[in-house]
């Protein structure tokens, strides 16, 4: 097993009085696929906001290569290669998919062009192509807008926007909560690819088959907890369901 | 960017096809097109019935130099419509930006350059104060554009009219009149409509050329997605009323240069106007999509078949009920385009015949 690429220690959240997550432990290795599970209100969500850099932890620590690290929104987030491919997808749709690709970190031209806020349009084009097609990813046309393609089209491009860019941790909360049957698997197919870059994938879903079919690991989530931890190899969907609903319970939590 | 590991290519080969990126599609993507069509048919029409005084150049010229103004406001507008925002003080920041302007010049005296460049320095100013109050309370206070540009309407025209007394004022220096109200930079073309055609050109350039052009689109497409990556939503919004003020400012001067006057009580309508052809030029209420082209289209519209209903005897109130049906024909169009994009969609079929099909989807 490697070291942990990104790991959450001891952490708690309070909003108020709701104690939405107690003592959580979480670990991520590079090059593997960790599904976060749990039933609604588990703290999936939460746990996702924190690593994400969208909510700050009420206590406990970041580590990003052992490293303790303070992110307290989302840019610090991304600066520490985190990434996270949102449930409504962040996409504009009204831009097409070489500017969602490099919204926000456009590259300009050289000189005084780019003091102007002229962009090298042809290098972004081919950064996004590269890395399109460096995940198998299908896009028809980059002149279009995202608004007009497929639900499974826009999930490729903001899973390889996230790829692209990210350089320890990919976050996907429930990426294929909306797709077709074809396009789920596409979408599971890039998360495969992610993985084999050596990238750390956290895949948040309700679906037992999709975690099944593309974890490495499972962390089971239950009222604010870290219930329990299996390697997918050696689990089964009833274990799983069994460790979500607390008929199973493998961690000594009190 | 990692652009490493080339073997994952191999079995589900993507689908790369560079569809429509050449400038005929480009444009043809365009609602505006379709405006073109609609004003080529209106020349069309006026010029068969009298085409002895419609198609002159002294006719063109007016038609031009009317829309001139208009066009200025309109270059403002399109960025802020395109945000999903809407400027309705913009006639009022007109007035209030003439009326200062009016005062700083006649504070000075003097009927040359130096007075009116004063005059235009102070016009701008004034507009970019006012675009950068409503900017301010729009992306920081989140109170609604439409609100706060109703209120700097009112702000704005009350103040000018304080500062008047309600008379117009009429202190323009007398090269402003000559040069730019009424000179031409070579034969019959009008200095006013080259500074209103400068202006459009940049307009055009930094909204599609541009990183803020880009922005701009963002902004209106989707606010949260620009929020996630890191982009300053609320200071581009800043930025867009502010731009629209300035513009207003300089409208408010080349309105003083070619009226003589500050023309507090002609600006009720300026705003919807300016709003009307805007959206007539194909440019989305709910923000994401437009361009300044379409605005410019869509403002000679109103403006030629005043011009052509007044030739042909007409009665010119004709006009407005015309502008009206057009208007609500642009938004219909500008709805169905959206609903087919909603659902995965097809092009608009005008594309199709123009550019060639880009495969399945």
């Amino acid at each position: 097993m490697t070291d942990a690429v990104l790991e959450a220690r001891a952490i708690s959240k309070l909003y108020g009085h709701v104690q939405a997550l107690s003592d959580v432990n979480f670990t991520v290795r590079a090059g593997e696929v960790v599904a976060l599970i749990g039933d609604n209100g588990a703290g999936k969500s939460t746990l996702v906001k924190i690593l994400s850099g969208t909510e700050m932890p009420t206590e406990g620590e970041l580590l990003i290569d052992g490293r303790p690290v303070h992110i307290s929104n989302p840019s610090e987030a991304r600066r520490n290669g985190i990434e996270t491919v949102y449930q409504d997808l962040a996409l504009a749709p009204h831009l097409n998919p070489v500017q969602n690709m490099y919204l926000g970190r456009e590259v300009m031209r050289k000189g005084l062009a780019g003091h102007l806020g002229f962009m090298n349009n042809g290098e972004m084009l081919r950064g996004s192509k590269a890395a399109f097609d460096d995940l198998g990813a299908t896009v028809r046309n980059y002149a279009g807008s995202i608004g007009a393609m497929s639900g499974g089209q826009k999930q490729a491009v903001a899973v390889a926007r996230a790829a692209a860019w990210a350089k320890k941790v990919i976050l996907l909360d429930e990426p294929t909560a909306a797709l077709g049957v074809v396009q789920t698997k596409n979408v599971l197919e890039l998360i495969r690819r992610v993985r084999d870059r050596g990238l750390g994938v956290v895949f948040i879903s309700h679906s037992m088959p999709h975690v099944m079919d593309v974890a490495d690991e499972v962390q089971v989530m239950r009222l604010g907890r870290r219930v329990a931890t299996f390697r997918a190899k050696d689990t089964n969907m009833e274990e799983l369901v069994g460790a979500m609903t607390g008929a199973v319970t493998q961690e000594g939590h009190a | 960017m990692s652009t490493s590991s080339t073997e994952t290519k191999a079995e589900t080969a993507p689908v790369l096809e560079d569809a429509p990126s050449g400038r005929l599609a480009r444009i043809a993507r365009l609602q505006a097109l379709q405006i073109v069509i609609v004003l080529a048919l209106i020349v069309v029409i006026f010029s068969v019935m009298k085409p002895n005084s419609f198609l002159t150049v002294f006719n063109i010229r007016g038609i031009v130099i009317n829309t001139s103004i208009l066009a200025v406001l309109g270059v403002g507008m399109t960025y802020v419509i395109i945000t999903g925002g809407i400027d309705l003080s913009v006639g009022s920041v007109l007035v209030f930006s003439g009326v200062v302007a009016d005062k700083a010049m006649a504070g000075m005296g003097g009927q040359g350059w130096g007075t009116a460049f004063v005059g235009l320095l102070v016009a701008l100013v004034a507009g970019f104060v006012w675009g950068l109050i409503n900017g301010s309370l729009i992306a920081r206070a989140k109170v609604p554009p439409l609100i706060v540009t109703l209120g700097s309407l009112g702000m704005a025209l009350g103040l000018a009219q304080v500062i008047t007394k309600g008379v117009d004022l009429r202190d323009v220096p007398s090269v402003l009149v000559n040069d730019i109200g009424f000179g031409n930079v070579f034969w019959q073309v009008p200095t006013l409509s080259v500074i209103a055609a400068v202006v459009i050109v940049i307009g055009i350039i930094v909204l599609h050329r541009t990183r803020f052009g880009m922005y701009t689109y963002a902004v209106g497409s989707n606010p949260e997605a620009g929020r996630r990556v890191g982009m300053n939503v609320d200071l581009h919004l800043i930025k867009v009323y502010v731009i629209s003020g300035v513009l207003a400012g300089l409208a408010g001067f080349l309105n003083l240069a070619f009226f003589q006057s500050t023309t507090v009580g002609g600006q009720s309508n300026t705003n919807l106007n300016v709003i009307a052809g805007v959206v007539i030029g194909g440019t989305s209420l709910f923000g994401g999509y437009g361009s300044i082209f379409g605005s410019i289209i869509g403002l000679f519209i109103p403006a030629t078949l005043q011009d052509g209903f007044v030739i042909v005897g007409i009665q010119p109130f004709w006009q407005q009920v015309v502008v009206g049906a057009v208007l609500i024909a642009a938004v219909y169009v500008d709805q169905t385009r959206r609903a087919s994009a909603l659902r995965g969609g097809t092009r608009p079929r005008l594309n199709r015949l123009l550019t060639r099909p880009s495969g399945s989807s």
